[in-house]
Formats: structure tokens, sequence, C-alpha cells
């Protein structure tokens, strides 16, 4: 018995070395996702350590040194220095620490409920619970995200916060619409109805049944969407509805050095040069996970 | 066919409400005075106590938006506390503005994505393949306020080819307003020296908004163009030595009409949403310009009517869409009118 129990999770540890195997076959088929990963694991290393190996961690705050102000770039620094002083390099790895944060808690809320409503919403396919949740996405999808989102950040304040909140109350409806896809076309097949027949809860139906076979595109939705929302996060910032500073943000900076060009022009070149990098990552990655998971469309 | 159209109709009007709903009862909850605002700082309190009274804001919430939506049909969205005029009025200056950059986009984009989708196709695999593929990653990746400030800083600061600001040089008379777009109505003037003048403000911006979109709908038309290349129809009319440019523009561009047609519809919402970003960049006195100065003034009626605006357009668009692709389309054309 106890022996059995052994050779089986075994044998499901070496199905699931081969699946990830494969997995991984699959998504190094294209340089480009390998490189995508490649530059994402190179960033989300240098926020983490942006404290030990920016050279002049003090500037990503409050600090002033016109002494310094707007020299080009050089090997003290590297992406020269802004307005009043501070190293653009050093901002520029800090301001992805607040991309990234943005991103992670923008899907991290509002993804699990527009996974939920989606679920009930293909559950309830037919019903006037569709109806309702589908008509509710509706709404939120009438207008361009980053329209609401401006008019939403503006009226709570901007901050940084009150800007992660005002996208993550836009983000749930795009999940609601993937998984209602996904879950309301598996509605009337066997092993639903089986569960059903069964006595299962809804809730297991709902969460033990569906939603295991809406991951894939959800995950790859998921990676996908990290790029945008730093997108959107940092046009919010270029408005100057977003983190106020001194908070290094990517699209404050960009705006900043704006002003300033064509003579000091590294001051918003570079900080725009590193939010098309972190998004392009996502994306390769997203396209390589998209070929992992063989999701057509998301 | 009419039947259809008319119930989309009213599925944009019920959503139309929702979002209107959804928006006023946002800017009614956030904290701050809306008599306060639309008044200023010197007002007395009897006089806020007063347009309080006036705006209904001592009536409970359904009430206040009943009143909202009875003045919007009336055609009032309201005064804006940042420009102290009739938030309509504002819109009618601004709108025209905002519609001729993202015409002439749109103008652009179809152009040129067309060119490059039958390039791209056509000599698949090439290093103009290629490159297009790599413009339309990069396309994707990059907001649109970075691509503009990037064709400024080369093509107007460096290389000096075209202005950066505005619509029209401060010294140069602006023709009498017609249609509010700048080029046609120094056309219609006679000022052919003035439209020209016009038309090079406006490449930058539009070319800044309409990138994205070039590499998109070239993405479209190149993988259409791809997938009927090897077809037997068009080996047949090859065989018949039908010339290649007629095949490509007779036979090949075709299938793609409506997929192209489908893609610029949603493309609109979105050069919309980056003309907020883009008319910041050019100083481009628009709609979304407008728009980005309220929300920083924290102006709530216009907040709420630009919102509302922006989704009235959508829900347009969309409609046209499906209606332009209803009759393009013979096999949804004939479906609908059997059902």
């Amino acid at each position: 018995m106890w022996q059995e129990k052994r050779a089986d999770l075994a044998a499901s540890f070496a199905l699931r070395r081969r699946g990830l195997a494969k997995g991984w076959y699959k998504f190094s088929r294209n340089p480009l996702s390998v490189v995508g990963l490649v530059v994402l694991v190179v960033i989300v290393l240098a926020t983490g350590l942006a404290s030990y190996i920016t050279p002049y961690p003090a500037h990503a705050g409050p600090y002033t040194n016109f002494k310094a102000a707007g020299q080009p770039p050089s090997w003290e620094h590297l992406f020269g220095t802004d307005r009043i002083g501070r190293d653009v390099f050093t901002r520029v790895i800090f301001g992805y620490r607040f991309s990234l944060l943005l991103g992670i808690v923008v899907l991290g809320l509002g993804v699990a409920p527009g996974v939920i409503l989606g679920l009930i919403a293909g559950y309830h396919r037919g019903t006037w619970v569709e109806t309702t949740i589908m008509r509710v996405t509706d709404v939120f999808l009438a207008v361009p995200p980053l329209v609401l989102a401006l008019a939403i950040t503006a009226m709570l304040t901007p901050s940084l916060l009150n800007e992660m909140f005002a996208i993550a109350l836009l983000w749930w409806p795009w999940y609601c619409r993937l998984v209602f896809a996904v879950s309301s076309s598996m509605r009337n097949q066997f092993f639903i109805r089986e569960a059903e027949f069964s006595g299962a809860s809804e809730a297991h139906i709902l969460f033990r049944e569906m939603l295991p076979n809406c991951l894939a595109p959800i995950l790859t939705k998921m990676t996908l969407d990290m790029g945008i929302v730093i997108l959107l996060g940092a046009s919010l910032s270029f408005v100057g509805l977003g983190a106020q500073p001194p908070t290094p943000c990517l699209g404050t900076m960009v705006a900043d050095g704006a002003k300033r060009l064509p003579g000091e022009w590294w001051s918003t070149i570079f900080p725009a040069l590193a939010i098309v990098l972190v998004i392009l990552a996502f994306n390769l990655v997203g396209d390589g996970l998209r070929d992992v998971f063989a999701v057509e469309e998301v | 066919m009419a039947k259809y159209i008319g119930l989309r109709l009213v599925q944009s009007i019920f959503v139309l409400f929702g979002l209107s709903l959804l928006i006023f009862s946002i800017a009614r909850v956030v904290p701050g005075d809306p008599a306060r605002a639309a008044l200023g700082f010197l007002a007395s309190q009897d006089q806020v106590q007063q347009m309080r009274v006036e705006m209904h804001l001592d009536k409970p919430f359904p009430v206040q938006y009943y009143y909202w939506i009875r003045n919007v049909m009336h055609g009032d969205l309201g005064k804006s506390s940042y420009t102290r005029r009739p938030v309509t009025t504002d819109l009618a200056q601004y709108i025209p503005a905002t519609l001729e950059l993202i015409l002439f986009a749109t103008l652009i984009s179809l152009v040129f994505g067309q060119i490059m989708g039958i390039l791209a196709g056509y000599f698949r695999n090439s290093w103009f393949d290629g490159l297009s593929r790599l413009v339309s990653y990069l396309g994707i990746a990059t907001p649109s306020f970075v691509i503009a400030i990037l064709l400024m800083f080369l093509f107007s600061q460096v290389f000096r080819l075209a202005p950066s600001v505005g619509r029209l040089p401060i010294m140069m008379q602006p023709p009498p307003t017609v249609t509010g777009f700048m080029v046609l109505d120094s056309l219609l003037a006679g000022q052919v020296k003035t439209a020209l003048v016009a038309l090079n403000h406006l490449l930058l911006p539009a070319f800044s908004l309409a990138v994205i979109h070039i590499a998109q709908e070239g993405r479209i038309t190149r993988s259409s163009i791809v997938e009927n290349l090897n077809k037997d129809y068009i080996t047949m009319h090859r065989v018949h030595g039908i010339r290649t440019s007629r095949l490509v523009f007779k036979y090949l561009l075709r299938p793609s009409i409506i997929p192209t047609i489908t893609v610029m519809g949603l493309d609109f919402a979105f050069l919309m949403s980056n003309a907020f970003l883009v008319e910041l960049v050019y100083m481009w006195p628009g709609f979304s310009r407008y728009a980005v100065t309220t929300m920083l003034n924290k102006d709530l009626n216009a907040m709420v009517a630009v919102v509302v605006v922006m989704g009235v357009t959508f829900a347009l668009v969309n409609l046209a869409v499906d209606i332009i692709i209803s009759f393009l389309d013979p096999t949804i054309r004939i479906q609908r009118r059997g059902g």
C-alpha cells in the first residue's frame, strides 16, 4: 500500500517533470521568448537588489544637487543626471520597482473577481445571472481603459495608491469576459454534467471542475497584461495623475525630461526606452506562454 | 438586418446609461464640494448653500442623477468649473481639432498599413517582412507618448522637418471656422498656404498616433495575403496571365477588407485614448488636452461629460463598423435576411 503510493507519487513527479520539459521545449523554440524571459529576470533581480546595485540609491528619494544637474551620460552617470542632479540610471531602476508593483497589485486585485464572475456567468449561461454580469461588464468596457483610469484617478486625487485602485477597478471585466468565453463553452460537457448529477456543490463545479480548464488562457493573459498595465500606469504618471514626486516613476521622468528636450535628451529618452524594454519583455514572454499552452486568442 | 441594428442600438443605450451612472456616482462620492468648486474660494457660505440648492446637491443621489440625465437630454452638460463656461461650448470648440487629428491618423495608418501589409505578404520571409514584424512588436510595446516624444525629438528638434507645437503658428491668422478642421477651412477660404502650414502641423502628431496602427493593420493584411497566396483561385488567375498588380489589388486584398475594417473600429477607440497623451506632447488644442486639463483641475462636470462623450463616440463607431461589415460580408447579409 505504502509502496504503491510512493510509486504513484514518483510517477506523477516524473510526469510533471516531463510536462515542464515539454513546456520549456515549446517555449524555447522561439528565441525571442527566451530573450524576453532573460530581460525580465534581469529586471526583476535589479529591482529587488536596487538599493545595493544602483550607484546612488539616495537619488531615488527627495535629493537635490544642483551642481551636478543636467550632466550628459558618462561612466559616473550612465544615463546622465536630471535637472536637479539626480542619477537617471538609479531612478530608472527604482522606477521599475513601482512599475512592477503596479502591475502585480492591479492584477492581484483585478483578476480574482473577474475570474469568479466569469465562472458564475459561464455556469449560469442563458439565465438572468449571465445577462446581469455580462451587461455590467459591457459598461466597464464601453470606454477605453486609459480614459476611465484617468478620470477615476483624477476624481480620487492622484497618488500611486489611487492609480492602482483605479486600474484594478477597470481590469476585472477583461478576465470576466475571457473566463466566460471559456467556461460557457464547457458548460454542457459531460464532466460538468456528471459532477452536477453526482450532487457536487456549485462551488466545487466552479473551482474544481471549470477553473482548472481556464487557467492556461488566464495565465497567458496575465503575462501579456502586465505589459499593458505598466504601459497604462506610465501613461497616467506621464499625464501627472499617477504617483507624485519624488517617487521615481518612469512616466513622470519622461514627462519631466520632455520639457528639457532637445538639450538634455538623456533624462527623457532613457526612461522612455526603459518603459519600452519592460513592456516588450512581458509581451515576448506572454507570446511564448501562448505557444506553450496553445492558447489561440487572449 | 434592421432588427439586428435596432437590437444593437438598444444595447448600446443601456450600456451608456450604465456608464453615466457609474461615472456620475464616482463623481458624487469623492470628497470635495462641487458647489464650492463652481463658485471658487471667494464665495460666501450663503452663496455656496444657494448654489448647492441650484445644483440639486441637497437632494438624495437618485434625484441628483435624475436631474443630471434630464439636463443631458436637453443638451446641458453643466458648467465647467475650470473654464467657467458651459461644458458643451468647450466641447464644441475642442472636438473638431481632435477629430481632424484622428481622421488624418486613420488615413495614414490605412494607406501605410496596406502598403506595408501587401509588401510583407507578397515578399514574405524577406528582410522587409522581418522589419515589419519587428516594427509591429515594438509598436505594441511602446506607449504613444514615447513615440510622440521620440518623433518630436528626431523630426522637429534634430532635423527640423516639421513644427512641434499647436495647429498653426501664433503669427498666422486662422481661417474662418466652418468645419473646425483647420486644413479644410483654409482650403474653403482659398488660403492654400495656410492649409499647407496646417497640414505640416498635423503631420507629426498624426504619425505619432498612427505608428502602432500601421504596424497592426499591416500584419492583418499580410496574414490575409499569405493565407490566400497559395489558394487555387490565385494560381488559376496566374495561369491565365493576370498581371501581378491586378492580382494583388483585385483578388488578394479583397478578403482582408473585413478584418481591416473591424480592426479600424477597435483602433478608433485606441486613437481617441492615445490622443490624450499625444495632444499633451504637441500642445494640440483639442478635446483630449481639454479633458486632461479639466482632470488635473478636478473639474467634475467636465470630466463626467468627457467620459460620456467618449462612450457615445465609441458606441457609434462600433455600431457603424457592425453595419458596414454586415453590408460587405455576403454570408452575414444573407444570414440576417433569412433569420
